[in-house]
Protein backbone atom coordinates (compact mmCIF):
# COMPACT_ATOMS: atom_id res chain seq x y z
CA UNK A 1 0.00 0.00 0.00
CA UNK A 2 3.07 2.34 1.10
CA UNK A 3 4.51 1.66 -2.34
CA UNK A 4 1.62 2.23 -4.26
CA UNK A 5 1.33 5.84 -2.76
CA UNK A 6 5.12 6.49 -3.38
CA UNK A 7 4.36 5.69 -6.67
CA UNK A 8 1.73 7.95 -7.39
CA UNK A 9 3.77 10.56 -5.55
CA UNK A 10 6.50 9.91 -8.24
CA UNK A 11 4.39 10.11 -11.11
CA UNK A 12 1.61 12.61 -10.13
CA UNK A 13 3.87 15.27 -8.44
CA UNK A 14 6.67 14.64 -10.82
CA UNK A 15 4.36 15.35 -14.18
CA UNK A 16 3.02 18.34 -12.03
CA UNK A 17 5.93 19.98 -11.56
CA UNK A 18 7.66 19.23 -14.79
CA UNK A 19 4.53 21.09 -15.96
CA UNK A 20 4.85 23.82 -14.02
CA UNK A 21 8.53 23.81 -14.66
CA UNK A 22 7.59 23.90 -18.35
CA UNK A 23 5.53 26.82 -18.19
CA UNK A 24 7.73 28.83 -15.86
CA UNK A 25 10.58 28.21 -18.69
CA UNK A 26 8.12 29.65 -21.29
CA UNK A 27 7.60 32.62 -19.53
CA UNK A 28 11.38 33.19 -18.72
CA UNK A 29 12.06 32.58 -22.66
CA UNK A 30 14.69 31.23 -25.17
CA UNK A 31 17.89 30.61 -23.92
CA UNK A 32 20.51 31.52 -26.59
CA UNK A 33 23.30 32.53 -24.32
CA UNK A 34 25.61 29.12 -23.06
CA UNK A 35 28.13 30.74 -21.42
CA UNK A 36 28.52 29.94 -17.67
CA UNK A 37 28.52 33.80 -16.63
CA UNK A 38 25.16 34.04 -18.38
CA UNK A 39 23.47 31.15 -17.38
CA UNK A 40 24.26 32.09 -13.59
CA UNK A 41 22.33 35.53 -14.84
CA UNK A 42 19.46 33.77 -15.01
CA UNK A 43 18.86 31.88 -12.25
CA UNK A 44 17.49 35.21 -10.51
CA UNK A 45 15.31 35.39 -13.32
CA UNK A 46 14.06 31.90 -13.14
CA UNK A 47 13.55 32.35 -9.73
CA UNK A 48 11.23 35.05 -9.97
CA UNK A 49 8.73 32.85 -12.01
CA UNK A 50 6.21 31.21 -9.68
CA UNK A 51 5.89 28.36 -11.39
CA UNK A 52 9.59 27.38 -10.98
CA UNK A 53 9.10 27.28 -6.98
CA UNK A 54 5.63 25.08 -7.64
CA UNK A 55 8.01 23.19 -9.35
CA UNK A 56 10.85 22.60 -7.82
CA UNK A 57 8.50 21.51 -4.51
CA UNK A 58 6.63 18.98 -6.58
CA UNK A 59 9.14 17.13 -7.86
CA UNK A 60 11.36 17.55 -4.71
CA UNK A 61 8.12 15.66 -3.16
CA UNK A 62 8.43 12.64 -6.05
CA UNK A 63 12.32 12.58 -5.72
CA UNK A 64 11.94 11.70 -2.57
CA UNK A 65 9.34 9.35 -3.09
CA UNK A 66 11.77 7.66 -5.49
CA UNK A 67 14.53 7.72 -3.00
CA UNK A 68 11.70 5.44 -0.68
CA UNK A 69 11.39 3.59 -3.47
CA UNK A 70 14.84 2.59 -4.29
CA UNK A 71 16.05 1.86 -0.84
CA UNK A 72 13.17 -1.52 -1.37
CA UNK A 73 12.68 -2.33 -5.18
CA UNK A 74 15.42 -2.37 -7.97
CA UNK A 75 15.88 0.41 -10.46
CA UNK A 76 15.10 -1.74 -13.37
CA UNK A 77 11.41 -2.02 -12.23
CA UNK A 78 11.07 1.34 -10.64
CA UNK A 79 12.06 4.03 -13.60
CA UNK A 80 10.32 2.21 -16.27
CA UNK A 81 6.82 2.26 -13.97
CA UNK A 82 7.18 6.13 -13.59
CA UNK A 83 6.84 6.14 -17.56
CA UNK A 84 2.97 6.55 -16.66
CA UNK A 85 3.74 9.62 -16.45
CA UNK A 86 3.79 9.59 -19.82
CA UNK A 87 -0.10 9.55 -20.18
CA UNK A 88 -0.45 11.87 -16.68
CA UNK A 89 2.10 14.76 -18.97
CA UNK A 90 -0.41 14.53 -22.55
CA UNK A 91 -3.01 15.18 -20.55
CA UNK A 92 -1.14 17.83 -18.41
CA UNK A 93 0.20 19.43 -21.77
CA UNK A 94 -3.51 19.36 -22.85
CA UNK A 95 -4.91 21.16 -19.75
CA UNK A 96 -2.24 23.19 -18.61
CA UNK A 97 -0.24 24.34 -21.27
CA UNK A 98 -3.07 24.79 -23.87
CA UNK A 99 -0.81 21.99 -26.36
CA UNK A 100 -2.51 20.21 -28.99
CA UNK A 101 -2.49 16.28 -28.28
CA UNK A 102 -3.18 14.29 -31.70
CA UNK A 103 -4.48 10.84 -31.37
CA UNK A 104 -1.05 9.84 -32.89
CA UNK A 105 0.37 11.23 -29.78
CA UNK A 106 -2.35 9.12 -27.60
CA UNK A 107 -1.41 6.28 -29.92
CA UNK A 108 2.03 6.16 -28.22
CA UNK A 109 1.05 7.06 -25.13
CA UNK A 110 -0.74 3.68 -24.82
CA UNK A 111 2.51 1.91 -26.50
CA UNK A 112 4.08 3.36 -23.35
CA UNK A 113 1.51 2.35 -20.94
CA UNK A 114 1.53 -1.28 -22.53
CA UNK A 115 5.38 -1.28 -21.73
CA UNK A 116 5.23 -0.50 -18.31
CA UNK A 117 2.55 -3.38 -17.77
CA UNK A 118 5.01 -5.70 -19.49
CA UNK A 119 7.72 -4.54 -17.31
CA UNK A 120 5.27 -4.85 -14.37
CA UNK A 121 4.47 -8.50 -15.23
CA UNK A 122 7.83 -9.35 -16.27
CA UNK A 123 9.37 -8.75 -12.61
CA UNK A 124 12.06 -11.18 -11.86
CA UNK B 1 19.35 34.79 -36.61
CA UNK B 2 19.21 31.28 -35.05
CA UNK B 3 18.59 28.96 -37.96
CA UNK B 4 16.38 25.69 -37.75
CA UNK B 5 19.44 23.82 -38.44
CA UNK B 6 21.15 25.50 -34.68
CA UNK B 7 17.72 25.30 -32.87
CA UNK B 8 17.97 21.57 -33.61
CA UNK B 9 21.57 20.90 -32.95
CA UNK B 10 21.02 22.72 -29.73
CA UNK B 11 17.89 20.72 -28.51
CA UNK B 12 19.63 17.48 -29.55
CA UNK B 13 22.66 18.40 -27.67
CA UNK B 14 20.75 18.99 -24.60
CA UNK B 15 18.66 16.39 -25.08
CA UNK B 16 21.65 13.92 -25.26
CA UNK B 17 23.12 15.07 -21.49
CA UNK B 18 19.31 14.26 -20.29
CA UNK B 19 19.91 10.42 -21.97
CA UNK B 20 23.06 10.47 -20.36
CA UNK B 21 22.98 11.96 -16.92
CA UNK B 22 19.14 11.00 -15.92
CA UNK B 23 19.73 7.00 -16.37
CA UNK B 24 23.59 7.31 -15.06
CA UNK B 25 21.54 9.46 -12.01
CA UNK B 26 18.83 7.46 -11.14
CA UNK B 27 21.34 3.93 -10.94
CA UNK B 28 24.14 5.98 -8.38
CA UNK B 29 21.05 6.63 -6.27
CA UNK B 30 19.61 3.00 -6.18
CA UNK B 31 23.22 1.61 -5.82
CA UNK B 32 23.89 4.28 -2.81
CA UNK B 33 20.55 3.49 -1.54
CA UNK B 34 21.21 -0.12 -1.68
CA UNK B 35 24.69 0.08 0.49
CA UNK B 36 22.17 2.52 2.63
CA UNK B 37 20.59 -0.41 3.36
CA UNK B 38 22.72 -3.18 3.26
CA UNK B 39 25.03 -1.49 6.25
CA UNK B 40 21.74 -0.60 7.95
CA UNK B 41 21.10 -4.26 9.91
CA UNK B 42 18.65 -3.99 12.65
CA UNK B 43 16.01 -1.97 13.25
CA UNK B 44 14.70 0.77 10.64
CA UNK B 45 16.22 3.96 10.50
CA UNK B 46 14.60 6.85 11.67
CA UNK B 47 14.06 10.12 9.87
CA UNK B 48 17.36 11.94 11.29
CA UNK B 49 19.32 8.62 10.68
CA UNK B 50 17.76 7.83 7.19
CA UNK B 51 19.27 11.56 6.33
CA UNK B 52 23.07 11.15 7.64
CA UNK B 53 22.97 8.21 5.57
CA UNK B 54 21.92 9.74 2.34
CA UNK B 55 23.95 13.34 3.03
CA UNK B 56 27.28 11.14 3.97
CA UNK B 57 27.27 8.46 0.76
CA UNK B 58 29.63 9.79 -2.18
CA UNK B 59 27.19 7.24 -4.27
CA UNK B 60 24.30 8.93 -3.63
CA UNK B 61 25.96 12.82 -3.76
CA UNK B 62 27.38 11.58 -7.43
CA UNK B 63 23.69 10.49 -8.27
CA UNK B 64 22.47 13.55 -7.38
CA UNK B 65 24.56 15.69 -9.11
CA UNK B 66 24.13 13.90 -12.13
CA UNK B 67 20.10 14.72 -11.69
CA UNK B 68 20.98 18.30 -11.09
CA UNK B 69 22.98 17.79 -14.42
CA UNK B 70 20.22 16.10 -16.16
CA UNK B 71 17.81 18.77 -14.20
CA UNK B 72 19.71 21.97 -16.10
CA UNK B 73 19.96 20.59 -19.43
CA UNK B 74 16.17 20.17 -18.86
CA UNK B 75 15.01 23.18 -17.94
CA UNK B 76 17.31 25.24 -20.54
CA UNK B 77 15.83 22.64 -23.54
CA UNK B 78 12.28 23.60 -22.61
CA UNK B 79 12.62 27.13 -22.80
CA UNK B 80 12.92 26.76 -26.46
CA UNK B 81 10.64 23.39 -26.79
CA UNK B 82 7.18 21.46 -26.44
CA UNK B 83 7.23 19.86 -22.84
CA UNK B 84 5.40 17.03 -25.00
CA UNK B 85 8.53 17.15 -27.42
CA UNK B 86 10.77 17.29 -24.81
CA UNK B 87 9.07 13.82 -22.41
CA UNK B 88 9.14 11.62 -24.94
CA UNK B 89 13.60 12.44 -25.41
CA UNK B 90 13.86 10.14 -22.33
CA UNK B 91 12.84 7.12 -24.46
CA UNK B 92 16.52 6.26 -24.98
CA UNK B 93 16.99 6.50 -21.05
CA UNK B 94 14.60 3.62 -20.10
CA UNK B 95 17.00 1.74 -22.14
CA UNK B 96 19.56 3.22 -20.65
CA UNK B 97 18.75 2.23 -17.22
CA UNK B 98 18.14 -1.73 -18.04
CA UNK B 99 21.35 -1.59 -19.62
CA UNK B 100 23.35 0.43 -16.31
CA UNK B 101 20.80 -1.68 -13.86
CA UNK B 102 21.77 -5.09 -15.89
CA UNK B 103 25.93 -4.63 -16.08
CA UNK B 104 26.40 -2.50 -13.19
CA UNK B 105 24.08 -3.19 -10.54
CA UNK B 106 24.09 -6.67 -11.80
CA UNK B 107 20.34 -6.81 -11.66
CA UNK B 108 18.53 -9.54 -13.19
CA UNK B 109 16.57 -7.92 -16.57
CA UNK B 110 14.18 -10.77 -17.73
CA UNK B 111 13.32 -10.60 -21.57
CA UNK B 112 9.79 -9.72 -20.56
CA UNK B 113 11.28 -6.78 -18.99
CA UNK B 114 13.72 -6.45 -22.09
CA UNK B 115 10.45 -6.21 -24.29
CA UNK B 116 8.62 -3.62 -21.94
CA UNK B 117 11.31 -1.51 -22.27
CA UNK B 118 11.22 -1.87 -26.29
CA UNK B 119 7.22 -1.15 -26.50
CA UNK B 120 8.38 2.13 -24.08
CA UNK B 121 10.98 3.33 -26.44
CA UNK B 122 7.99 2.47 -29.46
CA UNK B 123 5.22 4.37 -27.92
CA UNK B 124 8.10 7.32 -26.75
CA UNK B 125 9.23 7.47 -30.70
CA UNK B 126 5.53 7.49 -31.93
CA UNK B 127 4.63 10.43 -29.50
CA UNK B 128 8.18 12.09 -30.27
CA UNK B 129 7.07 11.63 -34.26
CA UNK B 130 3.99 14.59 -33.69
CA UNK B 131 4.47 18.16 -34.06
CA UNK B 132 7.06 19.41 -31.96
CA UNK B 133 5.28 22.85 -31.26
CA UNK B 134 1.51 23.36 -30.96
CA UNK B 135 1.08 26.54 -29.49
CA UNK B 136 1.55 29.33 -31.07
CA UNK B 137 3.66 31.15 -28.46
CA UNK B 138 6.46 33.89 -30.00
Amino acid sequence: MLALVLYLLIIGAGTGGELCVARAMKAVGEVKDFRPSALLALIPRILRVPWMWAGVALMATAFFSLLAVLSKENVSLVVPVTALSYGAGALGGRLFLGEQVTPRRWAGVLLVCSGVALVIVGRA
Amino acid sequence: MKTSADLHFKTYLLICLMVIFGPLGNVLLGKGMKQMGASSAGPPLGAVGFVFHVLTSGTIWLGIGSLLTFFVAYMLVLSWADYSYVQPASAAAYGMVALLAHFILREVVTPMRWMGVILICCGVLVVGHTPPRTTDRG
